[in-house]
């Protein structure tokens, strides 16, 4: 685990040192179907897990079981020191593989949700949510309707609505899959970039192995359902402030060859 | 053709033809001829236009009777709708208690329901505003429940994990991705009112487009008949036109 990502807390810590997630023995049943297996995986309170897996090796549902959305059939997650079902969704905010941004609201409001589910007026709550936007290069675009922004853009009012919450862990599902390529590698500087300013325990879904070494501390390669950890690795450069630079190092490299020949070995 | 063509001249086009056609089969007695009746049973538009323009008072007066009973029962029923699809969306156990009980309310033949509801509710408004609002309440309910279950999971989980309750997920999420459908569901109500109107006044009453009709029926008076049924369309087409336009100001993002 890399130096800066802080100790475990013994208390709910708050959001912006992240809390620490720790899965033992975590198995989950769709009834006849095992959709996880036997899984242990742990982070510290502002670490970055990765999780890559082929699709249908129920990353996502994994996702849901620490975001406290599903119980588990079997073993424990704790997140922040709950362990029940509700404690975790009140430490978690999960953002979907799509955006999901509500087309009626305008970006701002659409950031603003989670204070406003909190009982926030809604000056309040823009105002709040507005400083974020000048925060992370979304100025001007307060007023715009989803519709009328691009995909990269979508995915950061879609990400800052997730960081609004301001829960200790964020549980995100394959969050830029459906970017181009170049946006894609713009958004993952742009995330770690915000996740520098703006610590938190990230649990990070992807299929794409890049994605999840750069922007995570460790990443954990999942096997086809029932889904187990084939291959811990720790990332070489967690979100180095040059992407470029970072994915084309040899250490890196090296990395990511490991973990495709894992998830090639979990693919049987 | 552009857009404005289509939409206005296109269709004025298409009315114009078939009512000059009629007009030339109706004075011609052609049509007279083909129903083997008496020429003056089968009016033609030009006649219709005068039977409108010399009765204008009276049509007026039971116009404005029938308006009311349709504007006011669409409202009812699409309150009702609402309020039905709201509550059945909140409780599984209310859905499955109540979803045959909607579809029944359909299944009720109004023909026979009307002359009861004028027995127990008397010859005034009453027996009317409820016929309406049974004909207008299903689509609504029906098109408003399947937009508020029509929202994506994924939506909803995004929801519960940024601290939404029932009811703020109810009123921030489904309830505007269901207004689309609740839009739907009040264009289909708002053209069968016209028509509950009618049988309301069927059953029972002493004024009304609906009343007007069935007294010119047995007077031979063929030409008020159609006088008062196409102000029974106008109704309907403008409620139609009222209920699109308010959908255009309200569902903003499509």
């Amino acid at each position: 685990m890399s130096a800066e990502t802080g100790q475990f807390a013994a208390e709910p810590a708050s959001p912006a040192a992240g809390a620490a997630l720790a899965i033992e023995g975590l198995t989950h049943r769709y009834g006849e179907l095992t959709a996880i297996e036997g899984l242990d995986l742990a982070a510290p309170a502002g670490g970055v897990l990765g999780l890559v897996g082929p699709s249908g090796c129920g990353k996502s549902t994994l996702l849901e079981l620490v975001a406290g959305l599903r119980e588990p059939s079997e073993g424990a997650i704790e997140v922040g020191g709950a362990s029940g079902a509700e404690g975790r969704l009140a430490h978690c905010a999960f953002m979907p593989q799509r955006d999901m941004l509500l087309p009626w609201l305008s970006a701002v409001d659409n950031a603003a949700l989670a204070l406003r589910n909190r009982g926030a007026r809604r000056g309040a709550a823009r105002a709040e949510a507005g400083r974020l936007f000048e925060r992370f290069g979304l100025a001007g675009f307060e007023r715009a309707r989803p519709a009328e922004l691009s995909g990269g853009m979508r995915q950061r009012v879609a990400f800052l609505r997730t960081l609004v919450a301001g829960k200790p862990l964020l549980a995100l599902d394959e969050p830029f899959a459906s970017l181009d390529a170049i946006t894609r590698a713009e958004m993952q500087a742009w995330l770690a970039a915000a996740l520098a300013t703006d610590p938190r325990t990230v649990v990070l879904v992807s299929h794409d192995v890049e994605e999840a070494l750069y922007l995570a501390d460790r990443v954990a390669v999942l096997s086809a359902r029932p889904a187990r950890v084939v291959a811990e690795l720790s990332a070489p450069a967690p979100r180095a402030p040059d992407r470029d630079a970072a994915v084309t190092d040899p250490a890196f490299v090296a990395a990511r060859e490991r973990a495709m020949a894992a998830l090639h070995r979990g693919s049987r | 053709m552009g857009g404005p063509v289509r939409r206005w001249v296109l269709p004025a086009l298409v009315l114009a033809a078939l009512v000059g056609l009629w007009q030339v089969l109706a004075s011609s007695g052609a049509l007279a001829d083909v129903f083997n009746v008496e020429p003056f049973l089968v009016p033609s538009p030009a006649e219709i236009a005068s039977a409108l323009w010399d009765n204008r008072s009276l049509l007026a007066e039971n116009a404005w009777v029938t308006l009311k009973e349709i504007v006011l029962g669409f409202a009812i029923g699409l309150a009702a709708g609402l309020g039905f699809a709201v509550l059945l969306r909140l409780s599984t156990t209310l859905r499955y208690a109540f979803y045959p009980l909607l579809i029944a309310s359909q299944a009720v033949p109004i023909v026979v329901f009307a002359p009861i509801l004028v027995i127990w509710l008397g010859f005034g408004i009453g027996p009317k505003l409820a016929i309406v609002a049974l004909i207008c309440f299903f689509p609504v309910a029906v098109a408003t429940l399947d937009g508020l279950r029509a929202v994506d999971p994924e939506a909803t989980k995004m929801m519960r994990t940024l601290d939404a309750g029932r009811g703020q997920l109810l009123w921030r999420v489904e309830m505007p991705s269901a207004l689309p459908s609740l839009f739907s569901g009040a264009r289909i109500a708002a053209v069968f009112a016209p028509i509950g109107a009618v049988f309301g006044e069927w059953a029972g009453a002493d004024s009304g487009l609906g009343h007007m009709i069935l007294l010119d029926n047995g007077q031979l008076e063929t030409a008020r008949e159609f006088a008062a049924a196409s102000l029974l369309v106008a109704m309907a087409l403008a409620l139609f036109a009222l209920i699109a336009l308010a959908e255009r100001r309200v569902v903003t993002w499509r």
